[in-house]
């Protein structure tokens, strides 16, 4: 198992971290990290009609996806996407479970499909025209880790052919909140590459037994433990510092991802 | 692509528990869909519904994962030999080499569903309610890999229509890459008001068994089913007769949420990408089992792809009148019935469609028939404009 790979661009909101450059200070300690509450960026890539109909978690994959798109310097329709998330969107979710226990049960058809896992993957078709293959996947809270395996895998394939790996999450409203405690919004992307043109700092990702990496600011811990895209945060920190080293990223059943970094 | 080993499958639906019934009833050619009386809903529709789900019950250990959907899961490993071909596999290559990928668009949605009629004066879930185990995407995933003791690499794939047909490519990335040495795949989807309430918003339910192809077609049925295949590399163990994966393809539409592109061009991407890995052109193709839901805009952007890259060569037909619409688990029910009409010798037939739209253009056939099938393909496409093909045949017909 060889899972190499350059990380081209990466995105990122979250909260107080507006994008990757906002994030990037806070992340290589130049910055304090203040929690201010997530700004959902308009999605204006997408015609009026689905502009309206963007949820949260379209809005954060798309601004994640369209920044790192554009620092590695690629075309976004020319990428092979993967987008994970461990619960989809939640206040859609919400608002079909309240219409369904409801005496009519009437729910609106852009309801019903946004509804479904794949809802970002689609909205970012639609926006950029990319017409490859786009992968939607869940593993609760290995969401992260098991999106960047299979973007690692998909580059084993076909090393030349870029990658978009986009991991987004935002709280259930009550009462699923409740069940499904998330303590914030948060998404990242980073575009990858293996093939002979690739550049940006190299990443080799093995599955292991070591236990995931915390992080020291107190604030920015709670963001990693209580959001699951938020579990890239160690990674992303190393490459905030352009450092050296392994992060260490949970995946599932006591097994992690260390994703050794070269800057 | 390298071929990839079925080495095991097995399936649950309204066509019957295990393959015996299921061939029985693909031999009969008739539909397996009845009037929906499915708990309290109130539309008229006809569902295809997997006989006796409710009255299965989980393993001792496994009780925070119950709910219809994992209960349907249950029904499925249990038949055919699925367990043992599973623990055989795992005694040979090791838990830890082992990936398990599984498709679903809903879950055990149904399980929230229900709690929501019984939220406390606070508004709270009531506390017997298991979010993570039963409603999360990721519960059947995690359920088929905690019940068959699996240790290796393991994701949802949720990308509703087409979720358990991108599984087989995932899955045989995997095995490419060489992170794993076998993979448990499949498809779970299970009757709950979420979808049947929503396609009925969308306005997308027939009132009557699907016609998929038909002049008069007006939406879908919706059917459950829960249908596994154990994969393996085809070096390792397999007789030439033994049946594959040959190809797999994936596309976007970049088109629009819940409609196709018109002309079907995310679809033809996904089977030209397909015959591509299988290494084959159009011609190595005996039959497509389409995806042919029986909408009046799904059928004709599929029927423009099809005819657009096959014309009217092989013949093409959507068994969906038999089943339903299985959502998610229908990209490994459709794998599962091409892989039995390439044993049996066969296209199925088409029960439900009466007239073939003149508009159509691709060679649909109504009653199926003997036929010798070297190679099948098999699309799913679903909301968001996800497409994925798949083709199987016999090892010794890889290219």
């Amino acid at each position: 198992m060889n899972l190499v790979a350059r990380i081209e661009g990466i995105g990122l909101v979250g909260p107080g971290l507006v994008d990757w450059n906002a994030a990037r200070e806070v992340l290589a300690g130049r910055q304090p990290f203040e929690h201010k509450p997530v700004v959902f960026p308009a999605p204006e890539m997408l015609p009026a009609a689905e502009r309206r109909r963007a949820g949260k978690c379209v809005r954060l994959a798309l601004a994640v996806g369209i920044e790192a798109a554009g620092h590695s310097g690629r075309a976004a329709r020319e990428l092979v996407s993967i987008f994970t998330s461990s619960s989809g969107d939640g206040e859609t979710m919400h608002a079909i479970c309240e219409a369904l226990a409801s005496e009519d049960r009437e729910i609106s058809p852009t309801r019903f499909h946004n509804s479904v896992h794949n809802a970002p993957a689609g909205y970012w078709g639609i926006a950029t025209g990319a017409m490859h293959p786009a992968d939607s996947i869940a593993a609760f809270n290995a969401s992260f880790a098991a999106g960047l395996l299979e973007a690692m895998v998909r580059l084993a394939q076909q090393p030349a052919q870029p990658v978009l790996l986009v991991a987004y999450d935002a709280p259930y409203p009550e009462p699923l909140q409740g069940a499904r405690p998330l303590s914030d919004s948060f998404a990242c992307a980073l575009v990858l590459c293996a093939g002979p043109d690739a550049k940006g700092p190299m990443i080799r990702v093995d599955v292991s037994s070591q236990p995931a990496n915390s992080l020291e600011d107190a604030g920015l811990e709670a963001l990693r433990a209580g959001v699951p895209a938020a579990r890239a945060l160690p990674l992303l920190a190393l490459l905030a510092r352009e450092s050296a080293g392994p992060a260490t990223i949970e995946y599932l059943g006591g097994k992690s991802l260390t994703v050794d970094v070269r800057p | 692509m390298r071929p990839v080993l079925l080495s095991a499958y097995t399936m649950a639906s309204c066509l019957g528990r295990g393959l015996e019934p299921t061939r029985a009833a693909l031999r009969a050619g008739a539909s397996a869909l009845v009037p929906c009386h499915f708990e309290t809903v109130n539309l008229p529709t006809f569902v295809g519904e997997i006989e006796g789900v409710d009255a299965q019950a989980l393993p001792a250990g496994f009780q925070q994962f119950d709910c219809r959907n994992n209960r349907a899961a249950e029904v499925g490993l249990n038949q055919d030999g699925f367990l043992a071909a599973v623990a055989d596999a795992r005694l040979r290559h090791g838990a830890t080499r082992v990936g398990v990928f599984m498709g679903t668009s809903t879950a055990g949605i149904l399980q929230t569903e229900l709690a929501y009629r019984r939220r406390g004066p606070d508004g709270a879930l009531p506390p017997d309610f298991d979010y993570a185990h039963t409603h999360n995407a990721f519960s059947i995933g995690d359920y088929v890999r905690a019940r068959l003791e699996l240790e290796g690499p393991c994701c949802v794939v949720s990308t509703a229509c087409s979720s358990s047909a991108k599984v087989f490519a995932t899955a045989s990335r995997y095995l490419e890459a060489g992170l794993i040495d076998a993979a448990v795949v499949g498809g779970v989807d299970t009757l709950c008001l979420t979808t049947l309430y929503g396609f009925n918003s969308l306005q997308l339910l027939s009132a009557q068994p699907c016609r998929p192809y038909d002049e008069n077609r007006d939406g879908i049925s919706i059917g459950e089913a829960a249908a596994f295949f154990l994969l393996e590399r085809a070096q390792d163990r397999s007789a030439p007769e033994s049946m594959a994966l040959l190809g797999t393809g994936e596309s976007c539409d970049a088109y629009h949420m819940s409609s196709p592109h018109p002309e079907g061009l995310g679809a033809r991407l996904a089977m030209e990408s397909a015959l591509a890995a299988a290494g084959i052109g159009t011609d190595g193709i005996d039959y497509v089992n389409l995806h042919g839901t029986g909408t009046p805009s799904n059928d004709a952007a599929e029927d423009r792809a099809v005819w657009g890259l096959f014309g009217n060569r092989p013949p093409v037909n959507s068994t969906k009148g038999m089943t339903g619409h299985t959502l998610g688990a229908a990209g490994a029910v459709e794998a599962l019935i091409s892989v039995l009409a390439i044993a049996e010798g066969a296209v199925p037939a088409s029960p439900g469609t009466r007239d073939i739209d003149p508009a159509l253009r691709a060679r649909y056939e109504l009653d199926g028939g003997p036929r010798t099938l070297r190679r099948v393909m098999s699309n799913s496409f679903g909301f968001g404009g996800s497409n994925c093909s798949l083709v199987f045949g016999r090892l010794d017909n890889a290219a």
